[in-house]
Formats: structure tokens, C-alpha cells, sequence
């Protein structure tokens, strides 16, 4: 934000300024201050936005932090209409202004970090680290209390307490634009109901509207990607939603790692070489670098002709230049991948199945990933069709009144759904400057049997679920809405979404198959009446109908293979090739298996049951733990190959 | 319409009852009911050189039952027979849209209906005409009444006597059906035909007389000729041995609808026998007359890219490969113009009744 200026005033007329006034009225600006003026960079463009964004980063705050204390996150989100100068309060859709209070049972807040936690921007614990998390920058909550201040004028209000010993203690707090330092109005020690945890209320303005981007859409996709968090919605119209705990464990604790020397870019390189507490060079690149062992330092060294005893600190211009040249021509590991946690494909499963009604469910996590020296992990998930209720109450409607000449049985054109994530966040602004939502429309969908018109996304009921898990998520801005554009980001997206769409297209055909071989002898039995009324007309009444009608039935299921055909159908719809996937039908006429297990024999989870059952969720967990394992050795292999230009 | 008729099963009838007894016997053999229907395209024609009309050829497709993608046109195709069967034994005639109503209905414990839309049944239609070999007006179903007949001739029609000199300049609205059961030519004192593609042409000449001048019937059938104007020019060249000229604007169109009158069309070919006129002649627009009549460059249009397609075509039709005709094609896609008969006008209003038809028809300026 530091301003330019021309330093040299040519000859100027009269009403222009002198260098010296313009150099007096140069000051700095406060990163609040700019972000006053800028509010959307960082998500609060509008009152429905704001809404939104307000609950996401109160929520990202308390999932963050109860997961990183190891706590089943609970999580209570209420939102009320805020009633101004004492009126009655308007009805939600209607309110401009709104409360969110956001409760969690995460650790608690130490009492003096409370206020610049809250009112100081770019305050925080996960900027400086490389460790996956859902906040990254430390300006969300803060922004949103800065919104509150601009927009109500009322201060950001908060309980915390550490343990069910010490006392909570309630604060309100604002920024201090100016200044980028929080304002402390309020602060008292009160009895608070809870043992441990947070509240954080902010009174905003803002729009209720229910649908897409929506606060109860955000809500209901963070249950889809963390059914660890029990989640609790009280909506401004007063209903409670309840999204239970489906997993009673926490996702692994990602770790944190140092910088990978590929991912750094040159200035970063000179503040880490001035800043870092080796003396020496070597010392410097094992020490402050992951994957960079002592030999390898050495390496650098040689390549960059440079002393490895050399001090850090003395290294600039030139020599500095050689060594980042050195380091990027350099064989080196690619970055450990334990710092991710992905959800893992049981979680997924159970997520999709438990909040979006389908007949179809799988999920891919890929193995690890790097860009930019940052490792990566994509997950896609998939789910699709009308569910069971949905099909069994359309199914007895449809025959009622015959069609007459150019009317048509609706077809469902409808559009499928991209659901995004980041780091177990739900993105719901920019869907098209994604690069999930770009992949998702680049992948040829049409190989699976699913329509797709040119450009634009497959057709159908579904639902398709992508998440980036990473260290440093590359967001296109502040605001955090959508994922940019690395080549080897769109390689994994690709790669899952096309394996997800394989077996979707698996599942297809085989219902498909089973479909049309019943609807085969389902329009061969209408015709045949039809042809042997004709007959029996052409034949002026002088026909035996029934034996003609018994004749032809016979014929028709010897060609359509009769109950054979049901039996080879039943035996080839085995589950192998649908791996991490659920199929639910209702009582059906196919009366396919509803659970396909896991097709690796190691895969310790028993099958699901068909409407998996919110608490059967133990052994669940399981095969997710031992993803990072498997996943680090093969992450090994690709990064050598890559290096190679 | 309707007409005395012996109570005995006619020939029409017992045919379309073999369609029934197709599937019984099938049904019987435990064979899958199959009709066999000729192909009615391009490919399975033949261009008789001798006999100078185009007929069908011998490939036949099979309809099966009991095969997902023709099941329902199999069972369609039976209920089209049986509708064709009722109108038979009611002796009546009937439309193709009205076929395609007495056939719809919604199929016992279904929402399905046996048609969705007309373009459904009508070429059922056709393709019992050419399996069973017999003709449209045979099976009693009658097409729009779209052609009108002026000159010295009188026919008996439904016992009413209709002299179509007397007729006034509207003259009379050829029926769909011409067969000799249902329109009697009781006499014919005309030289020729005139078969006129448009009626806007068939109109002036009517309006000027032309036929008592030179003693001719006027015949149009508004564009393409309906089977009941192709047919009753046939009747009336075969049965008064006079002979047909056929007058069509100058364009690719034109060419096609003489060779229709005149060999047959491809997609009716089985018909060709009853209803072609091998000795028709194009008297015109040719894409000589321009130059020879003078018309100017500017009453012409500029052929677009389906005109020269379709020429392309008509090129390699078996039957254009005269020579003169290949001159007379070309001639067209060289000039890059099409002319309409209208564009005579130009010249004067009667111009086609006093210079250009006398002129033709003095110098027999005509192709073959």
C-alpha cells in the first residue's frame, strides 16, 4: 500500500503543488483502513453476501480452533433479526439487520489475546505456518467485526473461557481503523453456561434469503464435508436445524511444515536468508526448508557456487540470484503430505448420502499433489439421482392423463450442482472462476452417459463435490471464493472427477441395462394386446385372442432372455469396479445389493447399510487414518520425473 | 362417397387381412412376427431405360415384433391395417389425418399412446401401399383435393355429368382419388395437356382462354402434382392418346417435378407404373429461353447453395443423363440464375398466353 510518488516537480503552473506539499500529505495507510474502503476483497459486496460471510469465518474460527485443540467440534449458530429502534422486528426475509452469534466448545481464548483476535487485522496464528487450516490470513473475523462497525456501529461482543476452572470473560471490542488496534469497551468476568468455548456475536447489516449462496446452504455443506462437527442452526425464522455428528472421530491432526524450497519465491528467499538464526548457508537450507537434507544443502552449495559456511545474512544481489537458481535446478523431495488432513472417501460417502437425497454416491481422494513446493490433496464425490423417497412418491402420479399431439413428459433438464471446497470450507461466491467449476465443465461427462451441452455442466440430478485440501490453498482473492488456476491442481480435479464419473457411468449402464430389459418386456406386453385386438378385428372377430396373446407372451420372453436374463443381470452387478460407493434403490423390481463394499480386500469398514444409519460410524474412520501413509509413498515417485526439464 | 359394393371380401380387404394372418401364423410357428416392407429410397430404385420409368427395386427390410427398436411400429403398422380394413368394409374413403386419429388411442393400463403425432402414421401408410401392392386410392385414403382441371372434357362423378368447358375460369378441383370406380372420362376433344406447375400461371391461362385457343387441357396441381392430378393426366394421355407438356418454372424444383410426372418419384416408386407419363415433354422455362425470349438478367434470381445442390444432384439422376437435359443443367448452374414462370410478365401480362406458349408450341421447342 506504500504510494509512489514523482520526486521530481518539473516546472510547474501556479495552481499546482509543490513536491514538498505533495510530500507532506503522503502518510500511511492502515491496512483497516484500506479495507474499509475495499470491504469487497473481502466478501461483504452486499447485505446477503455479508450475511454470509460473517457466519463463515465465526464458524471457520471454531471449527479451526476446537480441531487444533483436538475437540469434537459443536458448533451452535444463531442467527436473529435485530431489531432497530425498538420497533417490532420486520420478518427475516424482510430484516436489514441481523445478529449471528456463533457458539463453540474449542478451547477457549487466553484473556489478553481476546481483543487483537478479534479487532486487529491480519492478527493471527495460521499466516506464518504451513499447516492446513480453514483461515489462513487472520482478517476474517476481524473484517467481519470491522463490517459490524461500519455497518450497525455496534461493537463485536464475546465470551470465552479456557476451562470449566477459570472464569469466562466478556468483552467488546472494535478496531481501531486508524490504527489496526482493537478498542476495548467492555470487559468484565460473568457466569457463563458453558464449560469451555467461545460465543462471538455481531450485530450487522445484512439479507436473509434462503437458495443458492445462501447462510443455510453454506451450513448444510459444511455438515456434507465435516460430519465429525455437530452443527446446530437456529434460522432467523426461528426453526432449529440439526446436523448430527455422523463420525465420532477427529480428522487426523495435520502437521505443520516448513516452506519446500520450491515453493518460495525469490524475496521470500531474502527475508528467510536475513532472517533466520543459522549462521551458516547449509545449516540454513536443511534447517529452515523441508525435504532439504544436509547432502542435498551441500548440493545447492556446489551448484550455486557458494561456500556452505557462508553467513545467510551476507548473501545478496548476485550470489543470492544463484543460489534460488541452484535451489530450483536441484533434485529435491517432494513435500511431505502429512500436513493434510482429507476428509478421506468414508467421510465423504457419508456426508453426500446424509444430506442430499440420491440413489448414487461415491467419493475420490487422489493421492497427494504438489504446486508451487505446496502439497495438495483433491477429493471429488459424486452423488446422483432422485433418492428413493423422491421416486417412489413421482412414480404413482405419472400415468394419470394421456398425453395429447406435442405434449411431452417433463424431463428433467435441470442442471447439475458443483458443491466446492477449500480446506473443509464451502465456497459459494465466483463458482466460475473456479478451477473446480472450470474442470467440472471441461470433463466429458458424456462418456459417462450423462447429457452435456457444450460448455456448460452435465445435465441431471447430481450433485458433484469437490474438495482442495493444502497447507496454502491459492485463492483468486481476499475473500477466499475460488480456487485459482494451476495446471497441476486441474490435473487432480480432472483425474478424480473422471474416476467419479466412471463409476457413475458404471452404475448407469448397469441400471440402464436392467431398466430397459424390464421395460422391454413391459412395451412388448402393451403391443402385443394391441396387435392381437387388431388381429382379431382385421379377422372380422373369427380369432382365438387368447391363445394368439399366449402364443406371442411366449415368444416375447424367450427373446428377452426371461428370468435368465434376471439372473445374469443380478450376478455381473457385483460390486467389484465400484469402489467407495453407495447404491440405494427402493424395494425394487431390480433388487440390486443396495451396499457395495470397498473394492480393496484391506478395507476393514463393514458395508453401510442402504440409509446408512447416522451412529453405526466407528470402524468408519478407520481406512482414513491410514490414507496419509499410503498416500506418502506414493507421493515419492512423480516428483523425481518432474524435475526433469 | 360411399357407393354399392358386393358384401364379399374385396381384393384390398384380403390383403391387409394377410397382415393379420402374418402374425398369427407366426405366432403359431413361435417365429417372431415379421412384415416385410420394400426400402423406399434412392438406393433401392431402379431407372427402367426401355420403358422410361423408374421403378422399385427388389431390397426389402424386415419389421420384426419382437425387436425393442421396431416394436411399436410393428404394432402401429397392424393397427393402420386394421383402420385401412374398416374403411374397406364401410366403403369409405378417408384422410391420412383421420387415419391417424381412428388409430390413437392410449394402451390399456398405460399413458402411453399408440401415436404421438401424424408423422408417425402416415408413412405406415405408405409402406403397407408398397408391401401389399396396392395402391393409396385402393386402400381409400385421399389426399387434399389440391389441383384444378380446365378444358374440353367431361367426366361422370358420382353420376353428376362435369363438363369442364363449362366450368367458367375456376374450372373443376381434381379429386384425390381417380381411379375409374370412383371418375369416369366420358370424352376428351383436346390435342394435348398442359400441366402447369403453379396456379397463379394455370390462372392466366385459364383467364385468357388459352385452352379453347389451342384446344387443350389445363391441368395444375399447385408446386409438386398430387396423385390425383399426375394420375388423371396419365388417364387422359393413356386413354385419349394425347400427348402431356409440362410447363414449371426454371429452377431445380421445376426439373424434379417433370421427372416425377414423367418417370415417377423415387419415394413412391412402386407407383410409377400406374402413374408416370413416359412421354411427357418439359416445355418450359428452359434455361435457354431467357436468351431466346429476352428476358432480362435482372428478372432472374440467384441460385442459392441448396439450388445448386439439388442441380447436382438432378446431374446424376440415371434418368437426366440425355444429353440435352445435362446442356440444360448446366446451362442453369452456369448463368447461376433461376427464373420463375411469373418473371414473364416482365415483358407483358399475357406474355405467356400470346408469344410464349404459341411461339413453343409452333417451333415444338421442347425437351424429352
Amino acid at each position: 500500500m506504500a504510494t509512489a510518488l514523482a520526486r521530481n516537480p518539473t516546472a510547474q503552473p501556479k495552481s499546482s503543488v509543490s513536491a514538498v506539499e505533495m510530500g507532506a500529505r503522503q502518510r500511511d495507510i492502515s491496512v483497516s483502513e484500506f479495507f474499509t474502503k475495499n470491504r469487497h476483497l473481502l466478501g461483504f459486496d452486499n447485505p446477503r453476501k455479508a450475511l454470509l460471510t460473517c457466519v463463515k469465518e465465526a464458524v471457520d474460527n471454531a471449527l479451526d480452533a476446537a480441531e487444533e485443540a483436538g475437540i469434537l467440534p459443536e458448533v451452535v449458530v444463531t442467527l436473529t433479526v435485530a431489531p432497530s429502534n425498538g420497533d417490532a422486528p420486520p420478518p427475516a426475509s424482510q430484516a436489514t439487520r441481523f445478529r449471528v452469534t456463533v457458539i463453540d466448545n474449542g478451547p477457549g481464548i487466553v484473556r489478553h489475546q481476546i481483543p487483537p483476535a478479534f479487532a486487529k487485522l491480519l492478527y493471527g496464528s495460521k499466516f506464518h505456518r504451513l499447516r492446513m487450516s480453514r483461515g489462513q490470513q487472520g482478517i476474517g473475523i476481524s473484517a467481519a467485526g470491522m463490517y459490524a462497525q461500519l455497518t450497525t456501529g455496534k461493537p463485536v461482543q464475546i465470551i470465552s473461557r479456557t476451562s470449566a476452572r477459570g472464569a469466562a470473560h466478556y468483552f467488546e471490542v472494535q478496531i481501531d481503523t486508524k490504527k489496526n488496534e482493537p478498542r476495548i469497551f467492555e470487559n468484565k468476568k460473568i457466569e457463563w453456561n458453558h464449560e469451555r468455548g467461545t460465543q462471538v456475536t455481531l450485530e450487522i447489516e445484512g439479507r436473509y434469503q434462503k437458495g443458492r449462496a445462501s447462510v443455510d446452504e453454506f451450513l448444510e455443506q459444511v455438515a456434507i464435508a465435516n460430519p465429525h462437527v455437530k452443527l446446530v442452526y437456529m434460522t432467523p425464522e426461528r426453526e432449529t436445524r440439526e446436523y448430527p455428528r455422523t463420525i465420532n472421530e477427529l480428522p487426523p491432526q495435520p502437521r505443520e511444515i516448513k516452506p519446500h524450497p520450491y515453493g518460495i519465491d525469490f524475496g521470500i528467499l531474502l527475508r528467510m536468508l536475513h532472517d533466520t538464526r543459522s549462521h551458516w548457508l547449509s545449516g540454513f537450507l536443511s534447517g529452515d526448508f523441508s525435504r532439504v537434507s544436509p547432502a542435498v544443502a551441500q548440493e545447492i552449495c556446489k551448484t550455486a557456487k557458494l561456500s556452505p559456511n557462508a553467513r545467510p545474512r551476507n548473501i545478496h544481489g548476485t550470489e543470492a540470484e544463484a543460489l534460488y537458481k541452484a535451489i530450483q535446478a536441484t533434485k529435491i523431495m517432494a513435500p511431505p503430505s502429512n500436513c493434510i488432513s482429507p476428509i478421506g472417501e468414508k467421510a465423504i460417502l457419508h456426508g453426500l448420502s446424509k444430506q442430499i437425497k440420491g440413489e448414487f454416491y461415491t467419493a475420490v481422494t487422489r493421492p497427494p499433489s504438489v504446486y508451487r513446493g505446496n502439497p495438495f490433496v483433491i477429493e471429488a464425490g459424486l452423488a446422483f439421482g432422485e433418492g428413493p423417497d423422491q421416486v417412489a412418491a413421482a412414480a404413482p402420479v405419472a400415468p394419470a392423463v394421456p398425453l395429447a399431439e406435442g405434449e411431452q413428459r417433463d424431463d428433467d433438464s435441470e442442471l447439475a450442482r458443483v458443491i466446492r471446497y477449500a480446506n473443509r470450507v464451502p465456497l459459494l461466491y465466483q463458482q466460475s472462476a473456479c478451477a473446480t467449476f472450470k474442470v467440472a465443465l471441461e470433463t466429458a461427462w458424456r462418456n459417462y452417459g450423462i447429457a452435456q451441452s457444450r460448455g456448460a455442466l452435465p445435465a441431471g440430478p447430481m450433485v458433484v463435490f469437490v474438495h482442495m485440501a493444502s497447507v496454502w490453498v491459492p485463492f483468486t482473492s481476499e475473500s477466499k471464493e475460488a480456487i485459482a488456476d494451476y495446471d497441476e491442481i486441474r490435473k487432480e480435479i480432472k483425474l478424480a472427477l473422471q474416476e467419479c464419473g466412471r463409476r457413475l457411468g458404471m452404475f448407469l449402464r448397469r441400471r440402464e441395462r436392467a431398466k430397459s430389459e424390464f421395460r422391454r418386456r413391459n412395451i412388448f406386453e402393451l403391443y402385443i394386446e394391441e396387435v392381437v385386438e387388431a388381429c382379431a378385428r382385421l379377422k372380422g372377430g373369427k380369432l382365438a385372442k387368447e391363445r394368439l396373446k399366449a402364443q406371442l407372451e411366449k415368444i416375447a420372453a424367450k427373446r428377452t432372455g426371461g428370468e435368465r436374463t434376471d439372473a445374469i443381470l443380478g450376478r455381473d452387478g457385483g460390486p467389484e469396479g465400484l469402489p467407495h460407493s453407495i447404491i440405494v434403490t427402493v424395494e425394487g423390481p431390480e433388487g440390486e445389493a443396495p451396499v457395495l463394499p470397498g473394492a480393496e480386500p484391506s478395507a476393514a469398514a463393514p458395508p453401510e447399510e442402504p440409509e446408512p444409519a447416522p451412529r453405526k460410524t466407528k470402524a468408519k474412520t478407520k481406512p482414513v487414518k491410514r490414507k496419509p501413509k499410503t498416500a506418502k509413498r506414493k507421493a515419492k515417485k512423480p516428483k523425481p520425473k518432474k524435475r526433469k526439464k | 362417397m360411399a357407393r354399392a359394393k358386393p358384401k364379399k371380401i374385396g381384393a384390398v380387404e384380403k390383403k391387409l387381412i394377410s397382415v393379420a394372418d402374418a402374425v398369427i401364423t407366426a405366432a403359431e410357428l413361435r417365429r417372431d412376427p415379421t412384415l416385410s416392407i420394400p426400402v423406399r429410397s434412392l438406393a433401392n430404385v431402379n431407372f427402367n431405360e426401355k420403358r422410361g420409368i423408374i421403378e422399385m427395386g427388389k431390397r426389402k427390410q424386415a419389421r420384426t415384433f419382437f425387436n425393442v427398436g421396431m416394436a411399436k411400429k410393428f404394432m402401429q403398422t397392424v393397427l393402420v391395417a386394421d383402420a385401412l380394413s374398416e374403411l374397406q368394409r364401410a366403403d369409405l374413403t378417408t384422410s391420412l389425418r383421420e387415419i391417424y386419429y381412428r388409430t390413437k388411442h392410449t394402451m390399456k393400463g398405460s399413458s402411453e399412446n399408440t401415436f404421438d403425432n401424424q408423422n408417425e402414421s402416415d408413412p405406415l401408410i405408405e409402406d403397407l401401399e408398397v408391401s401389399l401392392a396396392a395402391l393409396r386410392e385402393e386402400l381409400h385414403v385421399r389426399a387434399e383435393n389440391a389441383g384444378s382441371i380446365v378444358g374440353p372434357v367431361i367426366f361422370g362423378d358420382d353420376g353428376d355429368r362435369v363438363d369442364c368447358a363449362r366450368l367458367g375460369k375456376g374450372g373443376y378441383s381434381v379429386p384425390s382419388i381417380v381411379e375409374p370406380d370412383f371418375i369416369e372420362i366420358r370424352r376428351c376433344t383436346a390435342d394435348f395437356v398442359l400441366l402447369v406447375e403453379k396456379g397463379t400461371q394455370w390462372n392466366r391461362l385459364s383467364e385468357d382462354k388459352f385452352w379453347r385457343r389451342y384446344n387443350c387441357v389445363l391441368l395444375t396441381g399447385n408446386g409438386q402434382p398430387p396423385r390425383g392430378v399426375r394420375r388423371l393426366a396419365r388417364r387422359l394421355h393413356e386413354e385419349y392418346k394425347i400427348p402431356v407438356y409440362v410447363l414449371v418454372d426454371n429452377d431445380p424444383w421445376g426439373y424434379y417435378i417433370y421427372s416425377v410426372v414423367k418417370q415417377g418419384s423415387i419415394n413412391l416408386a412402386f407407383e410409377s407404373e400406374r402413374m408416370a407419363i413416359p412421354k411427357a415433354k418439359f416445355i418450359g422455362l428452359s434455361s435457354a429461353d431467357p436468351d431466346a425470349y429476352g428476358l432480362p438478367r435482372n428478372v432472374g434470381i440467384k441460385l442459392n447453395d441448396k439450388d445448386i445442390g439439388r442441380a447436382k444432384e438432378l446431374l446424376k439422376y440415371r434418368w437426366f443423363q440425355k444429353k440435352p437435359w445435362q446442356e440444360e443443367i448446366k446451362r442453369m448452374l452456369e448463368s447461376g440464375l433461376k427464373y420463375e414462370l411469373d418473371a414473364l410478365a416482365n415483358k407483358d401480362f399475357r406474355y405467356l398466353t400470346k408469344t410464349y406458349l404459341p411461339r413453343k408450341l409452333k417451333e415444338e421447342d421442347w425437351l424429352d
